[in-house]
């Protein structure tokens, strides 16, 4: 079925103005959705643009303040996660939701054991899995343990259980972030399947080869909102990129360029570095007061190379030097006594300590090069939070606050406070100016140009390009878990730094 | 998001409720006297005995801080008891020499629960378990199974003498509360555990050491129930493998979590551990002097642990509160 | 039979470990394997092992329950003082399990619907049974109603009872969805509630079979002593949960098989029974060489979780 014929095929599932908040957030602004019955829907959005809230919205996880779902013309009020696949609508997640000690037949039947004589019948049970494995073309042993298989037929498992349980709108939540190029083609082959038997598929992944290789249509979120619904074969990547990362026209701000980098000697030379399954070939130099971006789309490689470099994670390949020499980072401690700092982008699990004060929270890092013997004294943690609260501008009423009744913003700001009082002259931000408001990221862009002046070197990672093109000397393109290309001086600009990202010949 | 009330605050009005009862019920609950230079009385008494739960307690708190929890105290316990009276009664050790050993005893011990929980990353319940289940044994193994009973006056004095007309047992609960507290808020390792407990992974990225905070933990909960089965040993004149500090871990983990330290681990408080700990003594004082039989102090610790445990759960509080604004 | 497909290393390593301890022992002693040692090694631990049955099941749905040493000390007491005051021995049976069961499921109430600690829930359940025994009875109370003493001395009664109810927990675990249900919840309990399983009764209910099976472990301890003592059944838990974990149940829930716990149990008693036949070996040994065995199997089933983690 192709995309016209799709057009024309009955609706399956229509979602209207749907409203979704959270403390301090919109996370949904009155998003319409429509899947037709019989295709492929690709939703699409960078981080925080509300695709998974959607998906959680329609598979009953959430509750939306308003908006309607109807499913075939009924209106529908999904209240859990159960309620939706009794309705029809089941959901495979990257994680599978199985049970993975269990066996895959075990997993196929759960909570709905077929019975004979009072004890389940596992010749039943078995022979039911194999039917519907079969019918996938996935063949496996029904009474092997789940866990022992790979990922890709977990999730092969887990579609059959859906499928098996009368799903009608069929969720697949990135599904293949975790496949081979083979394995993502044999789940693609099962999908078009599907599709031609009449369900429809939401499908969300980041990789956009494979959008363009099984999407009907697309449907793109940013910051909440719907910006578009586009027929896959009329789309071109420059075009969904665009939509995705956003250009909003600010002439201002389009004007402003970082000031010329000094012609210093690079002081971190990074030299293809990489981690299998992570990110490969990362190759980049950072000045005193340069800014370095990685630009790429979420799940490119971005945050994984940002990881390497802090020590988070072990490079198996490629070399750092600082300052000339050799290093070899071994942890976040050895980064930090490098003078490194990271602003990671889950602010929420891997940034802040949230029921700690703002004033420790700020500390944290300076303390933690000190040692723990080493105390600072309240007086300097106090005069130090002030310091930042001050420069920084962060909303609280006072040091002792807990950073978790914060806002996303001010939190952010107190992570940026906490390296910048272990005085860095190495800085990586991921995504600082996610999910925060638009007052923030102009202090936090502002902030960062301070400390460009200062002499302090960054890495910067951001999917909003325009930033990326403010701030940055030099940008890094990262797609598909590979740094594809290099730009600088006059290059750092919106137009080239997309072209790059969506590469293929139709841009 | 309306702040809600320091949770110690809620342990402290309990104390005050249950010392008012025994104000208005136990004539001369409060009554403190001085006999052979010594203070005695009720409240001396509920100090005295709280004690030993009050300095396992100490490190107890650190460890769930961490969002650990320490099972081995009651067989650490055993063991440094075992060895005090063994010492005393085998060699004639002078007192400074056995409680450097029983030191480093509990040192040992508590490095051994710190490595398998922070190298070898086994859940803690789980990790401290081996010794709780194996440290009896090895305390038997020490006093050959039987009660080793002393007479030696410098362990004796340990529970038997007093400092400034203060029991012992008193002064090196508040040493050791000093010595901890100093040890959390002088140094930056309190803010430390707080953060590991709180938020590992943020911890880990800021440069924290998470590795040797909870180590260091699990060293403190060691020589803490090393120190009170110094105590505990020296309130009998004998060393009991089998009883001494029996269920000491649970009385310390209630003590803590009663004091509004949260299993769920982050921030914690040692002002409310003690309290915590006074609390359970004074209810097992109230409980003898009101002539009530013994044995309802573990029906009265069990009920007050569920109270506890459902006040701070937030399912419980929001089922309640919906009643409340129903109604 | 199915259980036996699946790649399970550590059972394979407990039996390995029962068929050393057995055949070590009957090299060294004369006497040692016979019928009549295997039969007592059943009856001397049959309360043991029925307790391990249920607590098997908590630890497999991802929880822990610390009552049961103190649930069998509560209904020897329990049944001795009904039965001093004339209640006939089967219905001061009756009782006991319904109380037991009871006693277990308000537990798992507590811990399925206020989401509190197993761990802090069973405890103070601990402490509860445990009081309450001793607030009934201090002294240790004699047994002398007939039931009881024709059970006590049958040699058969006490293992019997284990091995049914070891059968029918086999056929609970293995061919009811309740008990699938209960690997779903502790094997991933965010899968099984999306996968629509009714997460919190299966808590709830698992505990009222752990308090149903120590309860009858309870009834059986006070056939095998003719007595009741309060303080009867101290540390029981701390070796139920050896059993279970020396048998292959993960700590951290759904993985677990009662065979194995079978085995948890034999071996326990094996080595004791090896020590009391060794003259010089003195009992704290068998503390010691379970905890050994603990620590051994927990790195087991870490390295076992380890290449778990590699192969998504």
């Amino acid at each position: 079925m192709d995309g016209d014929a799709a057009r024309s095929a009955p609706e399956l599932l229509r979602l209207r103005g749907i409203r979704k908040e959270f403390p301090g957030v919109v996370a949904l602004d009155g998003v319409d959705f429509t899947l037709r019955a019989g295709e492929i829907h690709s939703l699409m959005g960078e981080n925080g643009a509300g695709k998974s809230t959607l998906i959680k919205v329609l598979t009953g996880v959430h509750q939306p303040e308003a908006g309607t779902i109807e499913l075939q013309g009924r209106r529908i009020r999904p209240r859990s996660a159960h309620d939706a696949v009794a309705l029809g609508i089941s959901t495979v997640y990257q994680e599978v939701n199985l049970v993975p000690y269990l066996t895959v037949a075990e997993n196929f039947v759960l909570g709905r054991e077929p019975l004979r004589r009072g004890r389940i019948d596992w010749r039943e049970a078995n022979r039911r899995a194999a039917e519907a494995l079969e019918r996938l073309d996935v063949c496996v042993d029904p009474a092997s343990t789940l866990g022992s298989h790979s990922l890709a037929v977990q999730q092969m498992v887990a579609i059959a259980r859906a499928l098996d349980q009368n799903a009608r709108v069929l969720v697949l939540d990135e599904p293949t972030s975790s496949l081979d190029a083979r394995e993502v083609e044999s789940l693609f082959g099962v999908m078009r399947r599907l599709r031609e038997e009449g369900l429809g598929i939401l499908f969300v992944s980041h990789f956009l080869d494979q959008v363009f290789a099984v999407s009907d249509r697309f449907t793109v979120l940013r910051n909440g909102r719907l910006v578009g619904e586009l027929p896959a074969a009329e789309t071109t990547r420059l075009r969904l990129v665009s939509l995705m990362l956003g250009r909003e026209v600010d002439e201002q701000s389009l004007s402003r360029r970082p000031d010329p980098a000094p012609g210093a000697p690079p002081m971190l030379e990074v030299r293809d570095l990489g981690r299998r399954g992570a990110v490969e070939g990362v190759t980049l130099e950072v000045r005193p007061g340069e800014t370095v971006g990685l630009a790429g789309l979420l799940g490119s490689g971005r945050t994984e190379a940002a990881r390497l470099l802090f020590g988070a994670d072990r490079p198996d390949r490629g070399e750092v030097r600082l300052e000339g020499r050799r290093v070899r980072i071994r942890s976040p401690r050895h980064a930090l006594r490098l003078r490194f700092g990271f602003c990671p982008e889950d602010r929420k699990s891997a940034g802040i300590v949230p029921s700690l004060s703002v004033r420790e929270n700020i500390a944290l890092a300076l303390q933690a090069r000190r040692g723990w013997l080493r105390r600072l004294s309240p007086k300097r943690q106090r005069e130090l939070a002030n310091r930042f609260i001050e420069a920084l501008g962060i909303a609280t009423p006072d040091a002792e606050k807990a950073v978790g009744t914060l806002s996303g913003g001010n939190q952010q700001k107190v992570i940026l406070a906490r390296w910048l009082a272990s005085e860095p002259r190495f800085l990586i931000l991921d995504e600082p100016t996610r999910g925060i408001d638009v007052g923030s990221k102009a202090e936090i862009e502002r902030l960062m140009a301070d400390l460009r002046r200062q002499g302090l070197g960054m890495l910067f990672i951001s999917s909003e390009l325009e930033e990326v093109v403010r701030a940055c000397h030099r940008v890094c393109v990262l797609r598909d878990r590979r740094q594809v290309g290099s730009l600088e001086g006059a290059g750092v600009e919106t137009g080239e730094i997309l072209r790059t990202i969506a590469g293929g010949g139709d841009a | 998001m309306r702040r809600s009330l320091h949770p110690t605050v809620w342990t402290l009005l309990a104390l005050v409720l249950l010392l008012a009862a025994n104000l208005a019920l136990t004539p001369g609950f409060f009554h403190v006297g001085v006999r052979d230079g010594r203070l005695y009385g009720s409240l001396i008494d509920v100090l005295n005995h709280s004690s030993p739960v009050l300095l396992a307690a100490l490190g107890m708190t650190l460890v769930i801080a961490t969002k650990g929890v320490d099972l081995s105290v009651g067989s650490v316990v055993a063991i440094s008891g075992a060895v005090a009276a063994l010492m005393v009664t085998k060699g004639q050790a002078p007192l400074a020499q056995v409680a450097m050993v029983a030191i480093g005893v509990g040192l040992a011990l508590g490095a051994w629960n710190g490595l398998l929980v922070s190298v070898l990353g086994i859940q803690p319940m789980v990790a401290t378990l081996v010794l709780m289940v194996s440290g009896r044994g090895i305390a038997q193994l020490l006093t050959d199974g039987q009660i080793i009973t002393f007479q030696d006056p410098g362990l004796a004095s340990v529970a038997g003498g007093s400092v400034w007309g203060m029991p012992n047992p008193v002064m090196v609960a508040a040493a050791g509360l000093a010595l901890v507290a100093v040890l959390a808020r002088w140094t930056a390792f309190g803010t430390m555990v707080e953060a590991v407990g709180d938020n590992e992974r943020a911890a880990l990225l800021s440069g924290v050491p998470v590795r040797w905070i909870k180590l260091g933990a699990y060293l403190v909960a060691g020589v803490g129930s090393a120190v009170a089965g110094l105590i505990v040993c020296s309130f009998t004149k004998a060393a009991d493998a089998n009883n001494a500090g029996l269920y000491l871990e649970l009385d310390a983990i209630l003590a803590v979590v009663a004091g509004g330290t949260a299993m769920t681990g982050g921030r914690f408080t040692l002002l409310g551990t003690v309290v915590g700990a006074l609390i359970l003594q004074t209810l097992t004082t109230t409980i003898l002097t009101k002539g009530v039989p013994v044995q309802w102090t573990l029906v009265v610790k069990a009920v007050a642990v569920l109270l506890v445990c459902l006040l701070q759960s937030e399912e419980f509080r929001a089922k309640v509160l919906a009643r409340r604004a129903a109604a | 039979m199915r259980m036996f497909r699946r790649s399970n290393l550590p059972v394979w390593a407990t039996l390995a470990v029962f068929v050393l301890a057995v055949t070590g022992a009957s090299l060294r002693y004369e006497h040692f394997f016979s019928f009549d040692v295997f039969l007592n090694l059943l009856r001397d631990n049959a309360f043991l092992g029925l307790a391990a049955i249920g607590v098997t099941f908590v630890i497999v749905s991802g929880g822990i329950d610390l009552s049961v040493g103190a649930m069998i000390g509560f209904v020897g007491v329990f049944c001795a003082t009904l039965m001093q005051a004339g209640v006939p021995g089967w219905l001061a049976i009756a009782l006991a399990l319904a109380i037991g069961t009871l006693f277990g499921l308000g537990m798992g109430a507590l811990i399925a619907w206020y989401s509190l600690p197993p761990f802090l829930v069973t405890l103070a359940g601990m402490f509860l049974l445990r009081g309450l025994a001793l607030v009934i009875s201090m002294e240790a109370l004699r047994i002398d109603d007939p039931l009881f003493e024709a059970l006590g001395h049958s040699k058969w009664v006490a293992p019997g009872l284990f091995v049914a109810v070891l059968l029918l927990g086999v056929y609970l675990a293995n061919f009811r969805p309740f008990g699938r249900a209960v690997y779903a919840v502790g094997g991933n309990e965010q899968s099984a509630l999306l996968m629509g399983l009714p997460v919190r009764r299966v808590k709830a209910q698992v505990y009222a079979l752990s308090g149903f099976c120590s309860s009858l472990g309870g009834v059986v301890f006070a056939f095998y002593t003719l007595s009741g003592n309060a303080n009867s059944g101290m540390t029981l838990e701390l070796d139920a949960i050896a059993a279970a974990v020396i048998g292959g149940t993960l700590l951290t829930g759904g993985v677990g098989h009662l065979f194995g716990t079978l085995l948890g149990v034999l071996i326990l008693g094996t080595i004791q029974t090896v020590i009391s036949f060794e003259g010089t070996l003195s009992s704290w040994w068998t503390r010691i060489a379970v905890g050994l065995l603990l620590l051994a199997f927990i790195g087991l089933q870490k390295l076992f979780q380890a290449g778990k983690a590699d192969t998504p």
